[in-house]
Formats: C-alpha cells, structure tokens, sequence
C-alpha cells in the first residue's frame, strides 16, 4: 500500500511535467491547427536561458519572467518570420519545418552551453511538510503551477476579449476577418504564448531531470501523448491527460513489479512502461479519437 | 448625392480561371442596391473581391478612398460588414460570443451595449438563445445570427450574400422585413446578393445584373421589375 501511494504521488509529480508541455502543445494546435514537435527543444532552450541567468546571479523569479517573455517573443517570431510564408503550404511542408527547428534549437543548445549534463537549482523551498516521505516539494510545486496555468488560460480564452478574438480565429478564420480580427497576429499570439508555457515547463522540468540538451526527448512524447489522451483541443484534457499518463506509467510498472514478486513471473516492469502507457493511449485514441476530454462541434445544417 | 462604393473594371481570379471581367457600378449612400444574375454570375465574386478575400485587379473606393488590395479585415475595420454565404457561424462559440467578435474592435463600450440591445429587439429569438452553443441554432437563427454579428461591427455598408438560401418563405419574409428596418433606423447602406430576384427587387431601390462577369444592366428597382423582357432572359421569372 505504501508503495502504491508513492508510485501515484510521483506519477502525479511526473504527469505535471507531461501535463505543462501538453498545454504548450495544445496552445499552438487550437491557435493554428498544428503539432509543434519542436516544443520540446525550446522548452529546453528557455531551461537553459534561466540557468545562464541564475549563472550571473539573478534570482530566480527575475530569471523566470524574463525568460518567458524573452521566449514569447522567439515564439512570435518563429511564426512571423518562417512560418508566414508558409500559410498555405501543405502540412507536410510545415512538419519538415518542425523537425528542422528541433534540430536547431537542441544544437544550439549544444554549441553554447555543451552536452554536460548540469544541475538545476529547483525555485521552492527544501521544507518537510505531512507527506513529504510520499512527494518531494519540488513536486508539489511543479503540480501547482502546473494548474495555476491552466487556470490561467482557461480565464485568459474564457474571459478576455483577446481570448475571445484567438477562438474566433482558430475555429474559423475566414469569419474572423470578416469580424475584423487580426487573425495573422492571432496565430503569431499563440505561438509566442505557447513558448512562454513551454519555458515555464522546461524551467519545471529540469531541475527532476538535470538541464541538458536531450532533456526533453522523451518527455515531449509522454506530452504529446497526454495532449491526445486528453483532448487536443481542450486545455483542460490536455492537463488531466498528462497527469493520467503520469500515474498510468507508474502503475503499469508498480503492477507488473508486484506480479513478478507473488507470482514470478515476468511481464512487465520498468523497461516496458514507455510502451505500456503507448499501448494504453493507442486504445484511448481508438476508440475516442477527440481523447477522452475533447469536444466534437455540435453542427447543425 | 455622393457614391459610398464605387467599384471600377473589376476583375477577379481564382487560381488561373478569372470570374469577373471587369465590373463597374457605384451604391448611393443610404440606398439598397442589390445584384442579380444567374448561378456562376459572378455575384458572390464581387462581393468578395470587395473585401479582398479573392485575388482582384481594378479600383474599389469606399467614400472616395482606395480600399482595393487591403487585408479583408482593413477592409472590414472601415466600415463593411460582410454577410457571408453559407454564414460563416462560430459554431463553437456561443450567441453572445458570436456578437462579441465583432465589437472587439470598437472602443466605444456604450456604443457596443447600445447595438446589442438594437440586435437583440430586431432578433428577440438571439436573446432567448444568447448563451447557446451557435452552432445547435436553425439555419434561420443562424442567418439572423450572422446579419447580427455585421451590425455588431457598426458599419456603413453591409454586404449581404444570399440570406435567402435555404430557409422557408415565412423566415425570409421575416428577415427580409428587418433588413429594411435596419438600412431605414440604423443608416445603414447595403449591397444585396440573392438568387430570388423578386425578393430583392422588392427590398432595393437600384439593381445591377450580371452575367459572367459583366454588367449586363442597371436601372432602378422598380423599372427592372416591371420591364418584362429583363425579368425573363435574366432574371428567369
């Protein structure tokens, strides 16, 4: 039992992580209709912008704001600048840029800070707390924030008029414009504001991984599957998708460790969970393509 | 009086075939003008040419000045609303969102409040429905819906393409009436779309017929009405 709750707890502290670059995934596919696999190199790079920070001796929560601005703006100009000329190219075109600003952003990384792996200073406090045998505080912090975003955007969409305008530009831009919405600059908007989550979660993560450029490889596939378990057009399933492939991942290898031990034999362990939790979102996917929280548009006509 | 849109040697393309071959007309402020013509016309064409939505070549001035070549949504900022065919719901967004784009970019708060109240006593049907998802409304809420969402936007002119497509007789009857209403106590101009040519013959007071792309000809409403010859090689009633 014991061991139960600690693989949940920290399937949760790892589902935050998923849960936070699900939500700069989801940021940019409801903006612009696009899977941006390059997400998780500037995740990485913005991690690395905060330490260089830290490095000349800011504090951390100048560090951080600043990053995240400094990245909106990357963001904003990824989309102006190469993505612009591209608006009516097909999609395959659009992935090839994808995966070409992945290979920038990861050797970039490389060529100024080098492959070492380096240690990252988590931002809250060492305190021991009722329950921290279970969960660390860094932990507990990565989820907080984690749902403080979301709640973030989901008043920011919700309830602001830009919001509004970003909504209407990504469920019909034709419209959009014939409402007198700026739908180019709301497409440079999301990008800009999916960076900045993807800086806060690469600032998140790199302290539980250690800050090198690979970092982020296999947590953006645990992202991106969260993102399709969840919904990817509803930040909210993009969060709880995340989370539940966090936990899932733990389970399937608590599960498979407690077979081996009563009964011995060997199915599945901890080498095995990347492909369980894979197997498990195949099924979702399967049999709910929206995920299990997106929404399928009511139409009438 | 002065020409609020005055459109000249229109022509349109998509892709390499061209829709329009040259078209002119101009649309007295305060008037309803509308455009006729058969299927392939070209009536939607201009409409769309005027808010850039399709690529153009020719002169189109809005109260004197070019708007030729100026993003759809410059265009729409300068006071047209534009009526899409097939009307362009949000489907996602609810009644009052779908309204609430179209003010964004207006700064005048009270100005805003006033025009939704004025939309909602033209429509009493959107207020009912004012946080239903818009997508579940009929195609005539619908209609109502996107003539609603042009005025939210306060303009000059209004571009209304085809809002008698697809609905019963007794919804246009009841649109059309409005429509009126709207060019009568709201001043706003408009430049009518429709296949039913009767419809709008009866609405506007200026008429233009197109075929293939040309400006065929032009007369008051009435006297394109009445002139029997027009009504059936054209009009085909």
């Amino acid at each position: 039992m014991e061991q139960l709750i600690q693989q949940v707890a920290s399937g949760l502290a790892n589902g935050a992580i998923y849960a936070c670059l699900a939500l700069a995934l989801v940021m940019i596919f409801v903006s612009t209709d696009h899977i941006n696999f390059a997400q998780g190199e500037l995740a990485m790079f913005s991690a690395f912008l905060v330490w260089q920070m830290l490095e000349w001796g800011a504090s951390f929560w100048i560090a951080l704001p600043a990053v995240a601005l400094c990245s909106f703006l990357i963001g904003v100009g990824i989309e102006r600048i190469i993505l612009r000329p591209l608006h009516n190219a097909p999609i395959l075109s659009v992935v090839v840029v994808f995966i070409g600003l992945l290979a920038i952003f990861h050797s970039l990384a490389g060529a100024i800070w080098g492959y070492t792996i380096k240690e990252f200073p988590s931002p809250f406090p060492n305190i021991s707390f009722v329950g921290s045998g279970y969960i660390g505080p860094h932990q507990i912090g990565m989820i907080a924030v984690t749902l403080l975003l979301l709640v973030f955007l989901f008043a920011f969409f919700r309830f602001t008029p830009l919001g509004l305008a970003m909504r209407a530009a990504a469920q019909n831009p034709v419209s959009a414009r014939l409402a007198g919405v700026r739908v180019d600059w709301m497409l440079a908007l999301g990008w800009g504001l999916a960076a900045a989550i993807g800086a806060v979660a690469g600032t998140l993560v790199a302290p539980a991984v250690y800050l090198e450029p690979n970092m982020m490889a296999s947590i953006l596939l645990y992202g991106f599957a969260g993102a399709l378990v969840g919904g990817i057009s509803s930040p909210g399933g993009a969060v709880a998708g995340g989370f539940i492939v966090g936990v899932l991942e733990n389970l399937v290898a608590y599960l498979g460790n407690l077979l081996e031990k009563t009964s011995g034999i060997y199915i599945i362990g901890n080498g095995e969970k990347l492909t369980v939790a894979l197997i498990i979102v195949i099924t979702v996917l399967t049999l709910k393509p929206s995920g299990l929280f997106g929404h399928v548009t009511v139409k009438r006509v | 009086m002065a020409a609020l849109l005055e459109v000249e040697g229109l022509k349109a393309f998509y892709g390499q075939t061209q829709a329009l071959h040259g078209v002119s007309f101009s649309l007295q402020a305060g008037g309803i003008t509308t455009l006729l013509g058969a299927n392939g016309a070209g009536k939607t064409t201009t409409l769309r040419a005027i808010c850039n939505m399709v690529r153009t070549q020719g002169a189109i001035r809005l109260d004197g000045q070019p708007i030729g070549g100026m993003a759809t949504e410059e265009v729409v900022r300068k006071g047209v609303g534009h009526v899409p065919e097939g009307r362009g719901t949000f489907t996602n967004l609810s009644v009052e969102e779908n309204l609430r784009v179209a003010a964004l970019t207006r700064r005048d708060r009270q100005a805003v409040g006033r025009d939704l109240d004025m939309v909602f006593e033209y429509f009493p049907i959107l207020k009912e429905r004012v946080h239903q998802q818009a997508g579940t409304l009929s195609g005539g809420e619908q209609q109502m819906l996107a003539i609603s969402r042009a005025l939210m936007l306060s303009p000059r002119l209004m571009l209304l393409d085809e809002p008698s497509f697809g609905l019963a007789p007794l919804i246009v009857r009841e649109i059309f009436r409005i429509m009126r209403r709207i060019n009568e106590e709201a001043k706003v101009s408009m430049l009518l779309v429709e296949q039913n040519a009767a419809l709008a013959l009866e609405l506007a007071d200026h008429a233009y017929v197109l075929e293939t792309g040309r400006v065929v000809m032009s007369g008051k409403a009435s006297d394109v009405k009445n002139d029997e010859a027009i009504r059936k090689s054209y009009l085909g009633y």
